[in-house]
């Protein structure tokens, strides 16, 4: 299994009262898989997301990735790991402003020993493959929503990632836009093998996975997110 | 490779209406740090090069300068006929009774007036000082209100080349020659007779006497003598060590430099912290966004430190810049101990503006150190989440 999580637990305290946003959770994803994240707002999407993402640390439980436990990397180790296995997507799109879509898309790779050509044919490559070939030097502002959501997904995929995370990639598109963005998850996932964990609260979004899980209040709504 | 620089310049050129009151603040800091401290150094080359220590200067016990000394005529009469005083081919002792006065002048430029320093001399004055040359014209002779000017104070005022007059109070003064005093403190005066300042000016003293004793050996004497005398109040000095002494007001400036430079970097050093807190405040998506791609926290910091001392280095050479048009406009003229219009060279040298930008430097690492530190320490998703 890709991702192996075992009795996943995160506790928010405020003050007196604790928030249980995850509850014991197991569940596994495969290597490969498109799967969508859904439920209600505060059940508990986001934090499982970042968990698995290691942007964010369990109270209780682990949560495997490709046999490393997330949870025992220290601060650094976890930034260095962020950048080989993960890509993010997220709902606001992220990009830096003052940069262009080129370099946005090359920044993860400033973290590598590429060379400055190599670079280039990456960051080339995947800004073709998201459809924005003739928009290399434009800034996030000159381009539409769907344009920059896709410009952040070429930023997530250049360095070939392990896993992509979307956190309701399409929320702040028009449904054009979110329909091409849906797509061009599906496309990777199905002709580039990549493995996507995407939450949304749209069913029509969740149609584009393979595989919908359901949280409701930090629980597995059918309690088998393991696979049989 | 850690972030990039252009994402800063950027990010600095995006805001700049927020950073713009900084760089201007680090450059004002850097321009008077420059200013005063160039000052000094004009300063303390003129006094240097003032001075004859086979001269002794006389002023009245307890002054520390000639603006403040007065000899009455009877005292500089005695000591002036004091043996042991060498004398000229005339058979005059060489000795000068002087005084100095300020009076107003119109600058050449046309941007109003200034005061300019006026010497009473006598006759002696120019043996007693040999590296003065007349270079136009000729000697003053007493009896007609006549005057000498230095070279740079005729380039600087009007009315001031031979053949001109100008007015003081009630007497017209007649420009008969131009001197050079070899960049001595000599340079930015007008010389006329003592004993005319006198009566044009109402005064009954004089400020000190100059004078030249036979030899080394008679130089001691001689200046036993005249502080044994009961008769006389009076304070003696070699010529090089009143000059030295003058330098330790440059010492002074040089002093006020570092005081103003150091209370104005302080202000300066806030300014850039507050524009890098409001830079790591507007940018902390930017922060969680670098995070989450992989980026550490010491990226995170090396960025903003790096920000705030590119700020600063603007604001360095801001200031740098403002100092040099000042340095090629003019030659800068300033009010000495005496407030008077004293034509000290004022030279930005290159080691000079980089002990600005050095200068701003600092100010930029200890503005950028908290803020850079609280933009790396922020938790990735609490980044993430700020609007
Ligand atoms: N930083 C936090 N501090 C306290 N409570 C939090 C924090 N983050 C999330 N929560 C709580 O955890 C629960 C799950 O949140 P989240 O994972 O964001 O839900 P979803 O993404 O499904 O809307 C919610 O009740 C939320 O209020
Ligand atoms: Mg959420």
């Amino acid at each position: 299994m890709l991702v192996q999580i075992r009795e996943l637990t995160k506790l928010y305290s405020h003050g007196e009262i604790q928030v249980t946003a995850l509850d014991r959770i197991s569940l596994d994803i495969a290597g490969g898989e498109f799967v969508a994240l859904m439920g209600p707002s505060g059940s508990g999407k986001s934090t499982l997301l970042h968990i698995i993402a290691g942007i964010d640390r369990p109270t209780s439980g682990d949560c495997h990735v490709r046999d490393i436990n997330v949870a025992d990397l220290t601060e650094t180790q976890l930034a260095e790991w962020r950048n080989h296995h993960v890509g993010f997507v997220f709902q606001t799109f992220n990009l830096i402003p003052v940069l262009t879509a080129y370099e946005n898309v090359e920044l993860p790779l400033l973290l590598t020993s590429l060379t400055g050509r190599e670079r280039r044919q990456h960051v080339e490559a995947a800004l073709e493959l998201v459809g924005l070939g003739d928009r290399m030097r434009h800034l996030p502002r000159q381009l539409s929503g769907g344009q920059e959501q896709r410009v952040a997904i070429a930023r997530a995929l250049v360095t070939d990632p392990t896993l992509i995370v979307a956190d309701e990639p399409t929320g702040n598109l028009d449904a054009h836009s979110a329909q091409e963005v849906l797509g061009l998850l599906q496309t990777l996932n199905r002709q580039a093998g990549k493995t996507i964990i995407m939450v949304t609260h749209d069913p029509k979004a969740a149609a584009f996975a393979q595989r919908t899980i359901h949280l409701e209040k930090g629980q597995l709504l059918n309690g088998n997110g393991q696979h049989p | 490779m850690a972030i990039p620089l252009k994402y800063n310049l950027r990010s600095i050129r995006v805001r700049w209406r927020a950073t713009l009151a900084t760089i201007l603040g680090i450059a004002l800091v850097v321009t008077v740090f420059i200013f005063v401290r160039s000052f000094a150094h004009g300063m303390e080359a003129t006094y240097v090069k003032t001075g004859d220590s086979r001269n002794l200067i006389v002023l009245r016990k307890g002054s520390t300068a000639e603006s403040s000394s007065q000899i009455s005529r009877e005292d500089a009469r005695r000591i002036k006929y004091m043996t042991g005083i060498a004398r000229d081919e005339a058979g005059n002792p060489l000795a000068s009774a002087e005084i100095i006065v300020l009076i107003l002048l119109k600058r050449m430029d046309g941007s109003g007036t200034a005061n300019v320093l006026v010497r009473g001399i006598s006759n002696t004055a120019i043996a007693l000082r040999p590296e003065i040359k007349i270079t136009e014209g000729r000697m003053l002779r007493a009896g007609l209100n006549e005057c000498i000017v230095s070279r740079r104070i005729a380039d600087r005022f009007q009315q001031c080349r031979v053949g001109d007059s100008f007015q003081s109070g009630k007497t017209t003064w007649n420009v008969v020659g131009i001197f050079d005093a070899a960049q001595t403190a000599y340079e930015s005066e007008i010389w006329v007779d003592a004993d005319e300042a006198r009566s044009a000016f109402k005064r009954n003293f004089y400020g000190s006497v100059l004078l030249r004793p036979e030899n080394d050996a008679a130089a001691a004497t001689l200046k036993k003598r005249l502080l044994d005398d009961r008769l006389l109040s009076i304070k003696v000095q070699t010529e090089t060590e009143y000059w030295d002494e003058q330098t330790q007001s440059a010492g002074f400036y040089r002093f006020l430099a570092s005081f103003l430079a150091i209370i104005m970097s302080i202000g300066a050093a806030f300014a850039a912290m507050n524009t890098m807190y409001a830079a790591v405040g507007a940018r902390t998506r930017e922060i969680g966004t670098l995070r989450a791609l992989g980026f550490h926290r010491r990226h995170i910091y090396i960025s903003f430190l790096l920000e705030s001392i590119v700020l600063s280095l603007l604001g360095g050479i801001v200031g740098g810049l403002i100092s040099l048009s000042f340095n090629l406009i003019s030659t800068g003229t300033f009010g000495g101990t005496s407030f008077a219009e004293v034509a000290f060279q004022f030279r930005v040298t290159p080691q000079l503006l980089g002990t600005g930008l050095l200068f701003a430097l600092i100010m930029g690492v200890i503005g950028g150190l908290l803020p850079a530190r609280l933009a790396a320490r922020k938790p990735v998703l609490d980044a993430l989440r700020s609007v």
